[in-house]
């Protein structure tokens, strides 16, 4: 990992936990008929009120959809431990664990990106 | 169904499955059909993922009256000038199309748990699982005077998005300079804690730049600030000094409509424009299929599958649920996501994840552009048998631009995925 991050060594401690994602993602792009298991398909699905329908934002948040799975991780990481400021993800980066946040990585990285639209508004009915 | 829950109860604890993240694609595939009775939050979002994470397995029937969804979320923008009803209208064709949903604009009467029937004012349906997402219902009992659709339209409660939201923003356009709003606050839980306080900004919002000697007067049944107290205490001090008067500990006890007074234990308060909110409990046809059992008010559910704990084969999700949860629009789509994804492995002969985690977010906006949040992840405690708060939880340090942008942001992505 050749990215320079400004954080204290507990943090560091808590990033090599993540080196373990590495193996899983190979793991996971091995297999194509692999799903996600439930847990982390519902839970995935409850980012879909801020980042859109599999991470397909429809804009003001960041498109998550094929999202770089060490970038996830290291996003996720520095919400938790404070060295990236953020008005609200530091709240769902620490509920998460830390396989979670390694299996949410390799689920972002494998939905494909497609547009995703606002539906067209209706005049209220009388 | 070959296996029943307590089978499924007994694999999760001879087997390890569970803890596997990835499960091969060779289970067996969900069939059946699945009747969901509602179309807001909670139903819209469980009829979608029921035929998305079924593979198109299951039929989905979703039973709904209305032809529109009008968003609760951002509603109190309309009050305050900020947003047209109109932006918060929908319609539910694209969700229909996009899924393969099947729609029957009808009311439900009664349910057959038996023999698995839901009649409805025409006709009947029998399902293989019923999903209740019917939201909340107003105690009229409480305060018969305001039952009427005549005193409502004199003193709306517009805590159903909609006409009522209307209602109340042509009161306060009409009000004269100088005038009193009243609102009253229900004890809790009710539909959205942080909503009332927010109502208050966007009112004290428009009243401030349009009719500056006005006044707010708060009347509020419970003994302080339910949702983001200091936020708000500090907002109304700030942004709208002088203008709010908030009145903890005062239940309504009594309305007299033709002059918009409410009566609290302790004192009488006319109002120039008067907007009671009324206690709430579980939506009509909870109450009706006898789900309701918690202070006849509320439904018991097991939090891994939302099945009632009192009806089998009876999903209940949403604001109906009793649970220390907030009753909001993204927990009732994160419920609703966790209840599909049961009944999905249920009716595929496989058991449903036994440790649920999901998110959720609650956005105030105190003025046209600032918001602030509560945002909590909560996960399945298996010795409680509830969803509790995880750690990192809490409020925003003091509202602002950038959170107001993602609090639309918010609201545009919810809609999407709600809704396409
Ligand atoms: C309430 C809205 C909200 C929810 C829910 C939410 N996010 Fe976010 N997300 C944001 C915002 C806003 C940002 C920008 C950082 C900030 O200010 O918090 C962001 C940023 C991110 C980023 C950084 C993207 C990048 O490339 O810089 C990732 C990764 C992310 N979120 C993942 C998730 C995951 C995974 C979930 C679900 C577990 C989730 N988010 C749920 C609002 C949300």
């Amino acid at each position: 990992m050749k990215i320079q991050l400004k954080i204290s060594q507990k943090a560091h401690n808590s990033l090599l936990v993540f080196a373990g994602f590495f193996l899983l993602s190979v793991n996971a792009h091995a297999d194509e008929s692999e799903v996600p298991s439930p847990h982390i398909q519902t839970l995935a699905a409850s980012c879909a009120a801020c980042h859109g329908s599999q991470g397909n934002s429809v804009g003001g948040t960041s498109v998550l959809a094929g999202l770089d799975a060490s970038h996830f991780v290291l996003q996720m990481t520095a919400f938790r431990n404070g060295s990236r400021s953020s008005t609200v993800m530091h709240r769902h980066a620490k509920g998460l664990t830390v396989e979670e946040i390694n299996d949410l990585a390799v689920y972002f990285a494998q939905q494909k990106r497609v547009t995703a639209i606002t539906p067209p508004n209706k005049r209220l009915a009388e | 169904m070959a296996i029943d829950r307590r089978d499924f109860l007994k694999i999760a604890a001879s087997t390890a499955l569970v803890s596997l993240p990835m499960l091969s694609k060779a289970a067996t595939q969900a069939k059946g059909r699945i009747v969901v009775v509602g179309g807001g939050y909670a139903g819209a979002t469980a009829a979608k993922y029921l035929r998305d994470w079924s593979n198109g397995g299951l039929d989905v029937i979703v039973v709904e009256p209305r032809s529109q969804f009008v968003s609760c979320p951002l509603s109190n923008l309309v009050l305050g000038g900020n947003k047209n009803i109109n932006d918060l209208t929908f319609g539910y064709d694209l969700l229909k199309s996009n899924h393969g949903i099947q729609w029957v604009a009808d009311e439900v009467v009664s349910i057959d748990a038996a023999s698995r029937v839901v009649k409805m004012k025409q006709g009947e349906l029998a399902y293989d699982r019923l999903v209740i997402a019917p939201g909340i219902d107003f105690m009229y009992e409480q305060l018969p005077m305001l039952q009427s659709p005549q005193s409502q339209e004199v003193v709306p409660h517009a805590w159903k998005a909609g006409k009522q939201t209307v209602n109340l923003r042509k009161q306060l356009e009409s009000m004269k300079d100088g005038g009193v709003f009243v609102m009253s606050i229900p004890k809790a839980p009710y539909r959205c804690p942080p909503g009332p306080y927010e109502r208050v900004c966007q009112v004290a919002f428009y009243l401030k730049n349009h009719k500056p000697n006005s006044k707010v007067i708060v009347l509020d049944a419970n003994a302080e600030i339910i949702s983001k107290k200091g936020l708000f205490t500090k907002v109304w001090a700030e942004m709208y000094a002088g203008m709010i008067d908030y009145r903890p500990n005062s239940s309504v006890v009594d309305v007299d409509v033709a002059t918009k007074t409410v009566k609290t234990e302790f004192e009488s308060v006319q109002a120039n424009v008067l907007n009671v909110i009324p206690p709430q409990r579980a939506g009509k046809i909870a109450q009706i299929v006898g789900a309701a059992n918690v202070d006849k008010r509320w439904c018991e559910v097991d939090f891994l599958t939302y099945e009632s704990k009192i009806i089998s084969n009876v999903h209940i999700i949403g604001d109906s649920v009793s649970a220390a949860l907030p009753k909001s629009a993204h927990m009732a789509t994160s419920q609703a996501r966790v209840c599909a994804n049961a009944i999905v492995a249920i009716m595929g002969q496989q058991m449903p994840d036994a440790s649920p985690v999901f998110a959720n977010t609650c956005y105030s906006f105190v003025s046209d552009k600032m918001a602030m949040h509560v945002a909590n992840v909560y996960r399945y405690d298996a010795t409680k048998k509830i969803m509790v708060s995880a750690e990192g939880g809490g409020v925003s340090d003091k509202p602002s631009e950038l959170e107001g942008n993602y609090a639309q942001a918010w609201a545009k992505n919810i809609w999407s995925d709600v809704l396409t």
